[in-house]
């Protein structure tokens, strides 16, 4: 049943993203300074959207696991976690083949995409931390108190290029920027579907999760004998 | 269509391209941990049928 579902909600994804990508290809107008390659940015904002609300969704999980001390807790944090940094990668690499085209260079040490990487290798570093504890309780307690340091850096990341004059386009979807509304829309739609496609994802993991713990309890059962 | 929007479009294509080359990584890497944990229990539930038996 649970299969079902996701694989349900994998086509209703993979469908509105076909649609999407039709749509700004044949429907959308050219940007009028950037030309074709401002289509990146359906992927580029949503991806990073996605990164986010997933570190988010890891503060949350470190906090419940630290109140509760319920290892499921640390299976969601993990997963999420994981999963954030692979929409962190999309935002990073897409960012960068537009700087490109538009700035002439691959990379600056800016605010924004300096901030971005940082974020990104600090929860790196959280998933190399859970690799370096066996200890499955210390694991997730240390794990909970990484992915809530973690996050100071994620509203820093997010404001850096309205508290900072970057390189980095400033704001356009708050404060005093501006985007057409055919552009918004695209926007935001295609976001459904790639938060369509971290939902599966999540729960892809955190079934090996579960499946991990049987494992870890086979063990102990084996080292009992 | 001139040099600079050929150019534009191949850019984008390669954008496009990274973002599901990027996520095709992570599914793979979930299947191939997937293989490797069933293995795993798959092993270890035999060899605790066979401390079992004996």
């Amino acid at each position: 049943m649970r299969q079902k579902i996701l694989i349900g909600i994998g086509l209703i994804a993979a469908g509105l993203l076909l649609r999407n990508i039709w749509l700004m290809l044949t429907n959308l107008p050219d940007e009028a300074f950037q030309g074709a390659i401002f289509r990146i940015i359906f992927f580029h904002v949503p991806a990073a959207f996605t990164a986010f609300l997933c570190f988010f969704a890891s503060l949350i999980s470190g906090i419940a696991y630290l109140r509760t001390q319920n290892l499921k807790w640390d299976a969601f944090s993990v997963s999420v976690t994981e999963v954030g940094l692979a929409f962190g990668a999309a935002n990073l690499i897409t960012g960068m083949i537009w700087a490109r085209i538009i700035w002439g260079i691959w990379w600056t040490w800016d605010w924004r995409l300096t901030s971005m990487l940082l974020c990104w290798l600090l929860y790196a570093g959280y998933l190399v931390l859970r690799r370096a504890v066996e200890e499955p309780t210390e694991r997730a307690r240390l794990s909970a108190v990484m992915s809530i340091l973690s996050f100071a850096v994620v509203p820093f990341v997010f404001f850096s290029i309205k508290w900072f004059r970057t390189q980095h386009p400033q704001p356009v979807l708050y404060g005093q920027g501006k985007m057409d509304t055919g552009y918004r829309a695209m926007l935001y739609g295609n976001w459904v579907p790639l938060l369509l496609f971290a939902i599966i994802l999540i729960a892809v993991r955190m079934e090996q999760e579960r499946r991990q713990r049987e494992l870890d309890a086979l063990r102990r059962e084996i080292h009992a004998f | 269509m001139n040099d600079a929007a050929a150019r534009n479009f191949e850019y984008l294509a390669y954008g496009l391209s990274a973002v599901w080359l990027v996520l095709l990584l992570y599914v793979l890497t979930l299947v191939g941990r997937e293989g490797k944990i069933r293995a795993q229990i798959e092993s270890l539930k035999r060899m605790v049928e066979d401390r079992e038996k004996r």
